[in-house]
């Protein structure tokens, strides 16, 4: 078997109103991995996933799920994909239970089978209790376990997520990462998009980033940590920080004591530490404004 | 049949089946009630007064086609409904990302269509047999047509629903198109009895064939060729069908 769970090639879209969504995408997802696909709100993320859950037609190119093609193979590929969808989709007046074993049903299983995996997933996302619900009787947590829980009904072998914590309390978001950990351990890879960076860095293997319908970088998670090129600290002083010129016109003071500082990544914190000491100022605390994605991901998408 | 296909079926069937049992109050009832009321007042009330017509009691004559005219709207009704609501909250995505062919999902959602049309027919056929007793002149035939008919009105409501921009969208050949075609079909009077002109105009009307095959199947009087009627709707369930089918396979309606 392939080492590609995903293989995107020169695909473009164009939507029926002349506008481009996607221009030439490559993309290599590798079997086993966790794979974040992020870009800005209308870079084309949905959009390609729309189109490896044949939702969204293509206008050229090709995608191969496990080494067969969507368009010639759609049978395989669909068993192979399951798909959490950025919206919710659910059938608002059925019980949740019910369609599950509907969509079971239409993966091949009987209503046996899919109740019994249903038992295992709704277990294991902790919404069981909630079986003979609606919906429309559950919190958007909620929703969001039963989506997940809706696409992993067919043991898929890939698994794509778009934006699964959105909307979700911080408690719940370690949870279904703790899950998604778990299930990936158990041989599902991941295609993850979010606007929750640190989600990305803390749960991926790899990532492409995607603006305008362009992919503008697709490296391992550990290179992009290692390349960004700026990082900013804010700083806490025990004494009042006025001159600007510690770092020329990187500095923001925030107030008298607090200073927002952004370097070069190759300058170290006890560079930092040392220069202020140099200027008679003792720096008290000092933390990470934002993650070394965030610094990338700012980077890449507002130089364009 | 591939078990895989059949199991997909049998979910998408039961799932329509389900649909429309749970709500049946809103779905078998309000047909049963109209259905009871023109019985009693064109079939009673003023079919006394009318007499017979092609030797029958008026009664006897206008129940094949008030039986049709629910298996009709029923039949529609239940599919475009049930797929544009499917369209409108966006579950019908969760069809498109499964492995199901085109002709599994159609076959899925007319039989919806066809087993309430069924269940609507039998139960007017039972409301009616209180007013009268009309032995069926040839039940297979009649089981036949129905099957043919809610079958042929069950894939034209999936198109419609395919192409529904708005809940409004899918009330509107109904409304415009179906109801004046049956009324106009001979439900209520023999299209020989129409001026010249009529009769003619009748001879475009498919409802017309339908409505005088049922007619023969129940009570064994016959005002337009069956064979052609059954020919007629043959044909229109392939053209439709193939429509559909293509429509699906194109995503219309669910794609981008």
């Amino acid at each position: 078997m392939t080492k590609y769970a995903l293989e995107i090639n020169q695909l473009n879209k164009t939507y029926r109103n002349g506008v481009t969504a996607l221009k030439n995408i490559n993309l290599n997802v590798e079997d086993g991995d966790i794979f974040a696909f992020l870009g800005p709100n209308g870079a084309g993320k949905s959009t390609v996933i729309g189109i490896i859950t044949t939702l969204v037609n293509i206008t050229s190119g090709s995608v191969q799920v496990y080494g067969k093609d969507i368009a010639k193979h759609p049978e395989f590929t669909k068993h192979m994909i399951g798909v959490v969808p950025q919206e919710y989709n659910l059938n608002q007046f059925i019980p949740i239970i019910e369609t599950m074993v509907n969509i079971g049903g239409y993966f091949g299983l009987s209503k046996k089978q899919a109740l019994k995996r249903t038992q295992e997933l709704f277990e294991d996302l902790g919404i069981w209790h909630k079986r003979e619900s609606t919906p429309r009787e559950l919190s958007g947590g909620m929703k969001r376990r039963l989506m997940i829980a809706r696409a992993l009904i067919h043991n898929p072998k890939l698994l794509i997520l778009d934006e699964p914590t959105a909307g979700v309390d911080t408690e719940l978001r370690l949870t279904m990462w703790d899950f998604f950990k778990k299930i990936n351990n158990d041989g599902v890879t991941i295609i993850l998009t979010t606007h929750y960076l640190e989600e990305a860095e803390r749960l991926c293997k790899n990532l492409a980033i995607i603006h305008h319908g362009e992919v503008v970088k697709s490296s391992p998670m550990s290179d992009v940590i290692s390349s960004t090129r700026k990082h900013t600290y804010i700083i806490r002083a025990d004494s009042k920080i006025t001159d600007k010129n510690i770092f020329k016109d990187n500095i923001q003071i925030v107030d008298d004591k607090t200073c927002e500082l952004t370097v070069d990544n190759k300058i170290s914190i006890t560079e930092i530490i040392n220069r202020f000491n140099d200027n008679n100022i003792k720096v008290i605390d000092i933390l990470s404004k934002r993650n070394k994605l965030e610094e990338l991901f700012i980077e890449l998408t507002q130089s364009k | 049949m591939n078990n895989l296909y059949l199991v997909q079926l049998l979910t998408i069937f039961k799932k329509e089946f389900a649909r429309w049992s749970r709500i049946w109050i809103q779905t078998i009832l309000p047909s049963v009630i109209t259905m009871f009321l023109y019985i009693t007042i064109f079939g009673n009330f003023i079919g006394e007064r009318i007499g017979e017509i092609s030797g029958l009691p008026y009664i006897h004559f206008i129940i094949p086609g008030l039986i049709i005219m629910p298996i009709i709207s029923n039949s529609y009704m239940n599919v475009v409904g049930s797929f544009y609501s499917g369209r409108f909250q966006k579950s019908i995505e969760e069809l498109f990302v499964s492995p199901l062919s085109s002709h599994v999902i159609l076959i899925g959602y007319v039989l919806g269509g066809v087993s309430r049309a069924f269940v609507v027919g039998f139960v007017v056929y039972i409301v009616s047999l209180s007013f009268t007793t009309i032995p069926i002149h040839n039940v297979a035939l009649a089981l036949f047509l129905t099957l043919l008919i809610s079958f042929l009105f069950s894939i034209l409501g999936f198109i419609n629903a395919v192409y529904a921009k708005s809940f409004d969208d899918i009330n509107i050949i109904p409304t415009f198109v179906l109801t004046p075609l049956t009324y106009l079909g001979g439900t209520f009077y023999s299209i020989y009895n129409l001026p010249e002109v009529w009769q003619t105009v009748s001879i475009f009307n498919p409802i017309a064939y339908m409505v005088s095959a049922y007619r023969y199947a129940f009570i064994g009087v016959e005002e337009m060729n069956t064979y052609t009627a059954i020919l007629m709707m043959f044909i229109l369930i392939f053209v439709l069908y193939s429509l559909a089918i293509y429509l699906l396979n194109k995503g219309i309606g669910v794609k981008n």
